[in-house]
């Protein structure tokens, strides 16, 4: 996987840059896509790098945020040095426990097996009415700080903290993957998406390498599924469901398999994408349904992918 | 106890149609290795249409039947257009084209239909109850249901171990590439099975219409518990998808009058322990 590290400064930048160019619903709503990009981000782990897709991934997304609500008092929101942990803790238990158990298939089965389990988790919110069921139930949002020392948000600032601690958190999410990659862990993973008998054969222990990565995954869902929470004070059982698995998958489809960063590009251009699409028709689900179809029949590369095969072009007749 | 037998002819005639779903998932994956999220809304289709037709005033057999002549063109169509490019994309490719399938399907029904929630009256003929026993009596529709699936099961059966055809389908389940080098029709093959499965399908949904009645997303449920029967059942093994389909249907059904705690996610918990136990299925053919 490439990193191209002026590119990714200048998005950095950009991303930095935003929030004072922008009226402050559009802060918000780039919040929101920075918290898809973190989702899509800790599915590419397993999607773009080991060649696992899965369906299931909200669960942990979702399990995460719920675990907040069930810790959370009425009075008000704890500190995000404990609740953050915790969704994550969270969040790894049940990527352990489900991928001990789907990764004793492979391929489609292994999508399947995914889909079902996250299925499991929403039926565990849907049809239970410990909180609230269908109808999801209200959380006080996780605070800045720790015991009296905490950063207060009004209303209007909310928007503003909450971008820049997402960006930050997603910042350092793609530098703890780069990093992953670059290493032997990373290059196995690789190997696995590559060529899965040929790493067994050279000895690798498949099953416990696509396991941890699997964990990783689950708990960097976990971080996003935590910041959902402290942007949105919501939960529902459809932040597990498959739909919401299947629109990361997109995302990263969107920005580009091959591309740590195109999960990143996916959720910015897809959040934007449904913004503009609402103002022309309320036809959503065609709008989404045709654009999943243009991508994946003209443009399965994503659009990091357009960039490079246009340098490889100039590349060969220079 | 009629109660108990009761659920158990519930989850008999659930599993059942369930069957119908699954095999024709399992055919399909079995032997063109193609993922279809979209499955479970050719169910909801033929569902919609014998809503649509009945409410015509048509009588609900003729409905399902023009459902599934249409269902089973409409696959050939699918086939050809889409899906037949598609076997040898990435699984990623494959999971969002269908998936936009789905959106697609369920923003027709609403142009369409609608977005409501619609009953489908059982047809007169069969709109009684039969007695089994002393105190007990069960709805002839679903007898009705029971018995025309089992028919289909054993007809499938029939043609897939029993008939040239069906060795062909479990040739190209098996080994596309030496079917090939046979001399036969590979792609005829693929056609065949497609819209046999979906034919399936949405007889399926047209069945299930009296009995569910018609809403959005309806086949969103079918379809994973569908997956998880052919998990449990192994690939490619229509008999596998048929006794997983029976169990799964009756460990639901029972699942939720025995132990409503847990309800829906009891056959979840199935899997999860036939993944821990046998990984490749309990019926899987040759690995």
């Amino acid at each position: 996987m490439m990193g191209r590290p002026t590119l990714l400064l200048l998005g950095l930048a950009l991303l930095a840059v935003f929030p004072w160019l922008a009226p402050n619903f559009y802060v918000g709503l780039g919040s929101t896509a920075l918290v898809w990009a973190m989702f899509a981000l800790s599915l590419q782990l397993l999607v773009g790098v080991t060649g696992l897709v899965s369906l299931g991934h909200g669960a942990f997304f979702g399990l995460a945020a719920y675990s907040i609500f069930f810790v959370t008092p009425e009075s008000g929101g704890l500190s995000i040095l404990l609740t953050l942990p915790l969704a994550v803790a969270v969040a790894a238990v049940a990527a352990l426990v489900i991928g001990a158990l789907a990764l004793r298939t492979r391929g489609f089965f292994f999508l399947m097996v995914t889909l079902a389990f996250a299925q499991m988790v929403f039926f565990l919110f849907h049809d239970t009415h410990v909180a609230g069921g269908d109808d999801g139930v209200f959380v006080a949002r996780p605070v800045l700080g720790l015991g009296d020392l905490v950063i207060q948000t009004t209303k209007k600032t909310r928007n503003l903290v909450g971008y820049y601690v997402n960006l930050g958190l997603l910042a350092a999410m793609y530098l703890v993957l780069a990093w992953l990659l670059r290493s032997l862990f990373g290059r196995v993973l690789t190997g696995i998406r590559i060529n899965e008998h040929r790493m067994r054969a050279l000895g690798f222990d498949t099953y416990r390498y696509k396991l941890l990565a699997f964990v990783i995954a689950g708990a960097l869902a976990g971080v996003a599924g935590h910041q959902w929470v402290m942007n949105d004070g919501f939960v529902n059982p459809e932040l597990v469901g498959w739909h919401r698995s299947a629109e990361a998958l997109l995302m990263i489809l969107v920005g580009g398999l091959g591309f740590l960063y195109g999960p990143v590009l996916g959720a910015i251009a897809l959040t934007a994408l449904g913004e503009v699409s609402q103002l022309v028709t309320e036809r959503q689900l065609l709008v989404q349904g045709l654009f999943i179809l243009a991508m994946v029949l003209v443009l399965p590369q994503g659009l990091a992918g357009i960039r490079l095969r246009r340098r490889s072009a100039a590349g060969e007749t220079a | 106890m009629s109660g108990f037998l009761a659920q158990v002819l519930n989850g008999v005639q659930y599993g059942l149609l369930l069957f119908l779903i699954s095999s024709g998932l399992t055919l399909i994956f079995g032997v063109m290795g193609v993922i279809n999220l979209a499955h479970g809304s050719l169910f909801m289709i033929g569902a919609y249409i014998a809503y649509v037709l009945t409410a015509a005033a048509a009588p609900l057999w003729l409905a399902v039947a023009a459902a599934v002549a249409g269902g089973a063109m409409f696959g050939v169509v699918l086939e050809r257009v889409l899906f037949r490019h598609f076997r040898t994309r990435e699984h990623l490719d494959q999971v969002l084209l269908t998936f936009a399938l789905v959106l697609l399907f369920e923003e027709a029904r609403s142009l369409l239909v609608d977005n409501d929630f619609h009953a489908v009256a059982v047809p007169a003929i069969l709109d009684f109850s039969v007695p089994i026993s002393a105190d007990f009596s069960y709805s002839a529709y679903r007898i009705f249901v029971l018995v025309v699936c089992l028919l289909l099961a054993g007809l499938l059966f029939l043609l897939i171990e029993r008939t040239r055809f069906g060795a062909m389908i479990r040739a190209a389940a098996v080994n596309q590439e030496m079917v090939q080098l046979m001399g036969l029709d590979v792609a005829k093959i693929q056609v065949a099975v497609f819209a046999l499965g979906t034919g399936l399908a949405v007889l399926a949904g047209g069945l299930a219409a009296p009995l569910y009645s018609v809403y959005p997303g309806m086949g969103d449920g079918f379809l994973i518990v569908s997956f998880v029967i052919v998990v449990i059942g192994g690939i490619g093994s229509v008999s596998g998808a048929f006794w997983s389909a029976l169990l799964i249907g009756l460990v639901d059904t029972l699942g939720k009058v025995l132990v409503p705690g847990i309800a829906g996610m009891a056959i979840y918990l199935l899997m999860a322990l036939v993944l821990l136990w046998r990984p490749s299925g309990l019926f899987a053919r040759g690995g």
